[in-house]
């Protein structure tokens, strides 16, 4: 009776505090949340959404009133974060990790008037959108990069879980570097996490001794990319610009940039346009964009790179255009023909013809 | 005299939280009234406490059988895990069979399978003497790799894009809420039962007073007649199945489905849980709830004060330390005298 | 080929190393009859002290020293507590491996976007340069050396000094020990300070050496295997270093076996240290029971009283 009598008290002093706080709305500024999935400082994907974060503050000013939460446990804990967001007044949460898929969807469902945006996951409600990027648009580019500045003819790849993401990247990059160069091999290491730089470091290592001399990498630290500077090879940065850790290694990174897209979507929040969306954007739209190209790069690499981005940003040309069989030998797409992203892309679960490894279980 | 340690523990816990606080540059009274006060005040902020205390009061209630026993099972952890994946593989067998039946088959499967992984130690302990510290131990990686194997593997969702996580479980695989509009779940109301079925069992019945025995004084225990081995079965088959269940009501409760980072270190924070009570199956309900209130209010002041949230693994770390230190000075005393008399005598 | 096995060889060392040192210190804490829990804990503090001392200073002599004090100071606390103040050891471990992961990371936020100067191999002129002895003998990192010579120095102390046997006998008998005059208490709380002196080394070795950068929880783990390492080497410090290479080589040839397109299950294949350790665990005590030598210490974990 007691406990009772005291979380009435409770919600009735809560109530008064929301009329409270929404009786002044009109020149309150929009708040927005970002859940992150690891901390802010792995300089790799929590790193570059929080990047976005700082862009929509920068363009937005005092109009915008951003929350950030890092490191938060994918499961009932990040159900709960989106829950405590929502309470504080948040009009529209961001999740940035594919494991928050179910919590963001149950916490949309909690409250119906908040705006969810989920990226790379596929459920979708009237108040989640989901976001993700082609990332193997820049896989794309940095495979025939390697495929001309490779000297062994062995391309190392730290790949972090066998999911369709990271597989449409290996296949991406390989075909690449098929093209411009047929003798090209590629090393796939698992390393089964995506983010152990101890692990990532070791694998590098492995893959050069192994006869690599450039490493392309899917998982976030900045691990693999001092190994390769240390060694004297080429690398590629992920999803930041790491240059700073590979001066001399880094060839040019895939950067992932969020930050136009998160302030258009957080100003359509502020002007009532906010509808729920499904974005897969690349080059073109400028969702996946590229560190400067390094020093090093001859002439001739540097003028095919410039154009194959430009062609992605024009939008002529498609990473995956047929003819392409898949590992089995089996044809995939005829002469000509790219896949349509459902399913070919997005469920993505076998190599291209003369990948020579097999995609775990 | 039972509380008083509990309270320096905190009271030193607080001050010292305020030292960091002042050294991070943060409203010290602000920060502290986020992370335990505002976790009390709404009704939401409140039942996701007993959410999160659920699991931990569960699996602390085991273990604190076992240490009453000596029996150190640190791998709670591992337990809960392979309860999880035994008792969701149930569940994900029946996937869209409706009946009452699923939920209570697949929590029997989780217990046997918590069980069962413990009894690993178990046997290993009374068959060859091997220390159930490291056995336990090392089991837990292995489950936790063993899930990561399953999602990866047998159990994943067949219409999941290849995503390592399984199907959500249906209706009938769901644990059902006890608390309307909330997440607390029938979990919670059965860790309460099992507190106090504990706390008789321990004190009434002559198996658990057995236990309390061997582990206080062995050699009297074994005069007595007392089986050793007994107890370290008992204790390990109590504890395992425990943990075993809170994996599933973890799993079918709030996460709904099996995903690979299902096991977040509740079995380690558990021996936490346990130890601030004292062993004490009644105490484990209050101490769940206070690192329950740990957990919330460092998210809390992430949000509030953008802390990292590393404060709640800081905050419970002292406050376990003020805790041993504070029960033992304050012990100390009575030991001190009680052994002098027997000097004495 | 040749070169690939060299190779194959530093990169074991690399990933072996750090479990040497934690797994060392571990190892003469347990023969006392200390279980200490906050390995991990130990270890993240001294990588992170180690790299920001590093960062500040750019002298490695200085970081190495400021990584072994750091976990000494966490070794203190833990020695007060269980040694002082008779707490349980389970317990305290686990406080201390909670209480170093949120003060490294805490401390560490402002050091996760900067790199520093690694510690580098040493370079003998002449003897370095030798085919196939150079690298395998005289080009690793002087840590690697002194991770050697550790465990080697931890032998001899056990095995051939008077204080080495005392410890020895606190471990399997702290009553008895106790009853003939030796100081338990001193033996254990300055037996746990080297094991937190040893295990800032494996973390900074981590964080220096292996990759020089600093990111939350880099040590993923390997204070547990280091744990798992001390009970597989069967409290032998030479076996130490043959568990840590098969541990280290599990790892690092597996990855090896990726890039030769082998097919490798990961997650059972990662399984192996701990499965392998418990069988390790079984055998020993099946041995045991024979031969009548106890292996591990007896009173491991055991709170010792003096007035008992």
């Amino acid at each position: 009776m007691y406990k009772k009598g005291l979380t009435n008290s409770i919600k009735v002093f809560m109530t008064s505090c929301i009329l409270f706080v929404s009786s002044g709305a009109a020149a309150e500024p929009t708040k927005a949340a970002f859940i992150y999935i690891g901390p802010t400082g792995d300089h790799g994907w929590t790193y570059q959404h929080d990047v976005g974060a700082k862009y929509v503050k920068k363009h937005m000013g005092d109009d915008v009133e951003i929350t950030t939460v890092e490191s938060v446990e994918e499961g009932p804990d990040a159900e709960r974060v989106m829950a405590q967001l929502a309470n504080k007044g948040n009009e529209i949460i961001f999740t940035t990790s594919f494991g928050y898929m179910n919590p963001t969807l149950k916490a949309a469902k909690r409250f119906p008037n908040v705006k969810f945006e989920h990226a790379t996951g596929y459920k979708r409600l009237d108040n989640i959108s989901t976001y993700s990027a082609r990332f193997y648009e820049g896989r794309h580019v940095i495979g025939k990069i390697a495929g001309k500045m490779t000297k062994t003819n062995v391309i190392g790849y730290i790949a972090s879980f066998p999911i369709p993401e990271v597989i449409r990247g290996i296949n991406a990059s390989y075909l690449a570097a098929k093209s411009v160069n047929p003798d090209i091999q590629i090393k796939i290491v698992w390393v089964f996490s995506w983010f152990d730089p101890g692990k990532e470091a070791d694998a590098a290592k492995a893959m050069i001794d192994q006869g690599a001399d450039i490493i392309m990498q899917h998982t976030d630290s900045t691990a693999a990319m001092m190994m390769a500077e240390e060694n004297g090879m080429y690398a590629f940065g992920q999803a930041s610009d790491m240059g700073s850790f590979g001066p001399n290694a880094q060839l040019t990174a895939i950067i992932d940039d969020w930050g136009p897209y998160y302030l258009q979507r957080v100003q359509a929040v502020r002007n009532g346009t906010w509808e729920s969306i499904d974005t897969f954007d690349g080059v073109r739209e400028g969702m996946v964009a590229f560190a400067p190209l390094s020093d090093r790069l001859p002439a001739d690499v540097r003028a095919m790179a410039l154009q194959d981005i430009g062609e992605l940003a024009a939008g002529t040309l498609h990473p995956f255009t047929g003819p392409i069989n898949k590992q089995d030998g089996s044809a995939w797409l005829a002469a000509g023909e790219t896949p349509p992203m459902f399913p070919d892309l997005l469920t993505m679960d076998f190599y291209v013809e003369g990948i020579d490894s097999k995609i775990p279980q | 005299m039972v509380f008083l340690s509990p309270i320096l523990a905190l009271t030193l816990t607080a001050l010292s939280t305020f030292f960091i606080f002042f050294l991070a540059g943060v409203d010290g009274f602000g920060a502290f009234y986020v992370l335990f006060i505002e976790p009390l005040s709404t009704q939401y902020n409140f039942s996701e406490m007993l959410v999160k205390a659920a699991p931990l009061m569960m699996i602390a209630l085991g273990l604190s059988v076992g240490f009453r026993a000596g029996v150190w099972n640190i791998g709670a952890e591992g337990q809960y895990t392979v309860g999880a994946i035994v008792g969701g593989a149930v569940g994900l067998y029946f996937y869209e069979v409706e009946g009452f039946w699923v939920l209570p088959l697949m929590s029997l499967a989780a217990i046997v399978g918590g069980m069962l992984y413990a009894g690993i130690a178990a046997f290993l302990r009374t068959k060859f003497q091997v220390n159930e510290i490291l056995v336990t131990l090392m089991l837990t990686y292995v489950a936790i790799l063993l899930l990561s194997a399953m999602v990866h593997g047998p159990l994943r969702d067949p219409d999941g894009f290849n995503f390592p996580e399984s199907r959500l479980f249906h209706d009938s695989a769901t644990l059902p809420i006890i608390w309307e509009g909330t997440r607390v779940h029938i979990g919670l109301a059965l860790a309460v039962i099992f507190s106090f079925l504990t706390y008789f069992w321990i004190k009434k019945h002559i198996s658990g007073m057995q236990i309390n025995i061997s582990g206080i004084a062995p050699r009297a225990a074994k005069f007595a007649g007392f089986d050793e081995n007994k107890a370290v079965w008992l204790s390990l088959l109590v504890s395992g199945g425990l943990a075993g269940l809170a994996g599933l009501l973890e799993a079918a409760g709030p996460v709904g489905q099996l995903v690979p980072h299902l096991p977040t270190g509740y079995g380690f924070t558990a021996i936490i849980v346990a130890f601030l009570a004292r062993l004490n199956p009644l105490g484990i309900i209050f101490s769940s709830l206070l690192i329950a209130l740990t957990y919330i209010g460092g998210e809390n002041a992430q949000i509030t004060y953008d802390l990292p949230s590393s404060i709640t693994s800081i905050f419970q770390g002292m406050l376990l330390f003020y805790f041993l230190a504070c029960d033992v000075l304050i012990r100390h005393k009575i030991i001190f005298n009680f052994s002098k008399n027997i000097n004495h005598e | 080929m040749n070169e690939l096995f060299i190779q194959i060889v530093l990169g074991i060392s690399i990933a072996s190393t750090p479990l040497i040192f934690a797994a060392i210190g571990e190892l003469v804490v347990e023969r006392s009859g200390v279980l200490n829990l906050g390995l991990e804990g130990m270890m993240i503090v001294g990588a992170i002290t180690g790299f920001a001392v590093q960062f500040h200073y750019n002298n490695v002599v200085l970081a190495v020293l400021a990584s072994i004090v750091a976990g000494m100071m966490l070794a203190t606390v833990f020695a007060f507590l269980t040694q002082v103040l008779l707490t349980n050891h389970v317990a305290t471990g686990l406080a201390l491996t909670l209480f170093g992961l949120g003060v490294s990371a805490f401390w560490g936020r402002s050091y996760s976007k900067v790199t520093v100067d690694r510690i580098d191999a040493i370079n003998i002129p002449g003897l370095s340069d030798l085919p196939v002895v150079g690298p395998l003998v005289f080009s690793y990192d002087p840590l690697f050396y002194l991770s050697i010579m550790a465990v080697f120095l931890v032998w001899y102390f056990l095995n051939k000094t008077k204080k080495g046997l005392i410890l020895r006998a606190i471990g399997d008998n702290h009553d008895a020990a106790h009853a003939i005059g030796h100081k338990v208490v001193r033996y254990r709380f300055l037996a746990i300070l080297f094991g937190g002196a040893m295990a800032g080394l494996g973390g900074v070795y981590l964080s220096l050496v292996q990759v020089p950068i600093w990111v939350e929880g880099m040590t993923a783990g390997r204070g547990w295997i280091a744990l798992a390492l001390v009970v597989f080497a069967s409290w032998q410090p030479f076996k130490v270093i043959v568990g840590a290479l098969i541990f280290g080589g599990i790892s690092i040839l597996q990855l090896h076996a990726q890039g030769y397109g082998v097919n490798v299950d990961a997650q059972y294949l990662s399984m192996l240290p701990y499965l392998m350790t418990i069988i390790v665990l079984v055998t020993l005590r099946v041995r045991s029971k024979s031969k009548s030598d106890r292996v591990m210490p007896h009173c491991l974990g055991k709170v010792f009283h003096s007035t008992q």
